[in-house]
Order: C-alpha cells, then structure tokens, then sequence
C-alpha cells in the first residue's frame, strides 16, 4: 500500500465487493442445492465452513447494496476462518493428514469420496477455492481511508 | 450504473436458478426412478414375500422397509388407515431392506413368526417398541425377543427357525432386489409398479386412490 496510484478507485473497489458477495451466494446456494435438493448429507467439516460462508452471502450482500467498502473488516475474519477450515478439510481429503478413527454413528465421513459434486469435482476443494477468492476480493475491496 | 438495480437483479437471479434447478432435479429423479421400476418390475413382487391384504387384490403397494427405520415406524399407522379405507382393493407387499446395522437379526425374527402366522401382532409389537431395542448401535435383541413373545411369538420354536435356510434365502433376494431397484432409503414404496416420487403419506393415499378408481 505503498504507491496510491495502483489502489483502485471507489468504482473498483465496489467491483471486487460485488465479487466476493457473487463468491459467497453461488457457494451458499451450492451447498443448499447439493444438501436439500440433491440429498447429500453434510459431514461435521462442511457444516463448519456452511457457518461461515452463509453469514458471509447475507453480509455481502448488504454491504455491496450500501456500497459499505469498510465491511472487509467484519467480512475478512469469516472468510479468513472459513478458508482456514477449507484447507484443513481439503488436506484430509488428500489423505495428506489422518482422518482420526471415528465411532460409528450417523454422517457422512470428511474424507470419503462422496465429498464430491458430480462424482468428480471434490467438494472441500471448491470451498477451499471460493473462500481464498473471497478473501482475495475483499482484499482488493479495502478503501485507502480505512486502511 | 445502477449498483442496488444490479445487486436485487444478482439475488433474485441466483434464487430463481435455485428454484428452477430443485424442480428439474427432482423431476430428473422421478422421471429416473420410474424408468428403473419399469424396467425392472419383475423385482418388485416375489412370492416368498410376505402380504398384507387380500392376496388378489387390484392394487399392490410395495414397501421396502427396515424393522429398525423410524420412519417405518411413523409411516405404519397411515399405511393401516390406507388399507383400512380400500379394504378390499389394495394389498401390501412387504419387501426387507434391512439397511440399519444388525437389522437382519430383527428381520429373521418377523420371518420366524410367518411360520408361526403371527407377522402382523410381531411387526407391530417391534414397531410400537422400536425405540425400546433399536438402538442406534445396534438392535438390543433381548429386548426385541420380548416383545415378540409378548406378542404371542412361541420364540423357543421361533429360535430354532431362525437358521432356516429360506429365511436367510428370503433375506438375500430382497437385499439383490432392493439394489437392482436402487432402493436407498426406508420405507420406500411402489404402487402398482410406480414409484412414490413425492414422500408422504398423503401422497401415498392420493396414488393409491388413483389405482384403485382406474379398477372401478
């Protein structure tokens, strides 16, 4: 934030807040649509990352209507968390760290191949994906002010 | 440009892809489940299995049910009242799909009292204390046994038919059956060879009405 002149103008940044709402309503009603229409039961992980990009569609959604580009402030620890969490679903997806031994009970397990959309596109990583945009948006969407 | 236009314009179109995707899903589904049951209707009705109703009756309803399902227990007492109000139109084929862990145990039980002719006091005593021995870590079979000898089940004879190889026989048809028919979940229920596609008692009352007024 050295050099002002590659900040973006208020145009832009409300461009990149409209960006990261865009992000969070297709990953919201993604996740709705692959749960309650399409019956694929969430594991625990993806409940957790449901509780941050929901808020996260509503938030946007507001703040792009307002033009309100200080929401990162709010915004940024939700999808920051929540791309945390993505992350660390994704790598026991990869089977790069352990999956610790379950008891038997009902949900669906993090690591199994279900996690996927379409039998191919895996589902932790398309969070994974839409929370670093989200961030990366809202990033961008940081007025000079308030920096 | 218009920022508030185009943010009302983003949500609702985003809520009308929603909507639109949830009816052509579900229409795909059912368009799907009733061509499986069509092609595949010699898997539906087998004669081991046992009947609730008049044998010839116009009308079958096929369930596919789990003694330890809960909502096969929910959905028994609206079965009862269907059949209750066609009494003479409409019999119930009930096929096993033991999908609960250990349920097979509880459904050797329900097959040991055809034997002895007792399956509906038996299934119903099993279902009206499911909650009492159908744990979610596995049937409690004491208390399931109980029951059933509560019921009227003579479960020494009972025991000893347990082993049959028919039961088990029995038991492994409708498991092939269940998978060939792509029966995931319980009770899941076919009338006259169509699928319930819209779950529901209710809806199961109007399709069943349907069948019947086609016989008249």
């Amino acid at each position: 934030m050295t050099n002002p002149s590659i900040l973006p103008d208020q145009e832009g940044r409300w461009s990149f807040l409209y960006l990261a709402w865009l992000v969070a309503l297709v990953a919201s009603l993604s996740a709705l649509f692959i749960g309650e229409v399409m019956g694929q039961a969430p594991c625990s992980l993806c409940w957790q990352q449901r509780a941050f990009m929901f808020p996260l569609a509503i938030l946007l959604a507001i703040a792009s209507f307002r033009a309100d580009t200080t929401v990162w402030r709010y915004a940024l620890p939700l999808a920051a968390l929540g791309a945390a969490i993505a992350l660390f679903h994704s790598l026991l997806y990869a089977g790069l760290i352990p999956e610790g031994i379950q008891p038997c009970s009902q949900g669906p397990s993090c690591a199994s191949a279900e996690m996927t959309v379409l039998g191919v596109l895996p589902l932790p990583y398309l969070s994974l994906a839409a929370f670093l945009a989200i961030v990366f948006a809202l990033l961008a969407s940081k007025s000079k002010a308030q920096s | 440009m218009n920022r508030r236009g185009l943010i009302i314009a983003t949500g609702a179109l985003a809520l009308s892809f929603f909507v639109g995707g949830s009816v052509a899903y579900n229409a795909q589904q059912a368009r799907r489940a009733r061509e499986i049951a069509a092609a595949r209707a010699e898997a539906l009705v087998r004669s081991h299995s046992p009947v609730l109703g008049p044998p010839n009756a116009p009308v079958t309803i096929v369930e596919f049910f789990d003694p330890s399902c809960e909502a096969c227990r929910a959905f028994y007492p609206p079965l009862k009242q269907i059949m209750g109000l066609f009494p003479n139109d409409v019999r119930l084929v009930m096929r096993y799909a033991a999908f609960h862990d250990g349920s097979d145990a509880a459904v050797k039980i329900l097959e040991a009292a055809r034997l002895q002719d007792k399956f509906v006091p038996v299934l119903e005593a099993l279902l009206e204390f499911q909650p009492e021995w159908a744990d979610h870590t596995g049937p409690v079979l004491e208390k399931a046994w109980a029951r059933a000898k509560d019921a009227g089940l003579d479960i020494e004879q009972a025991k000893r038919d347990w082993t049959r190889v028919e039961i088990q026989a029995a038991l492994d048809s409708d498991t092939r059956d269940s998978k060939s028919l792509e029966v995931t979940r319980t009770p899941t229920f076919f009338v006259n060879g169509q699928p319930l596609t819209d779950f529901g008692p209710q809806q199961l009352y109007d399709m069943v009405r349907r069948e019947v007024q086609k016989t008249k």
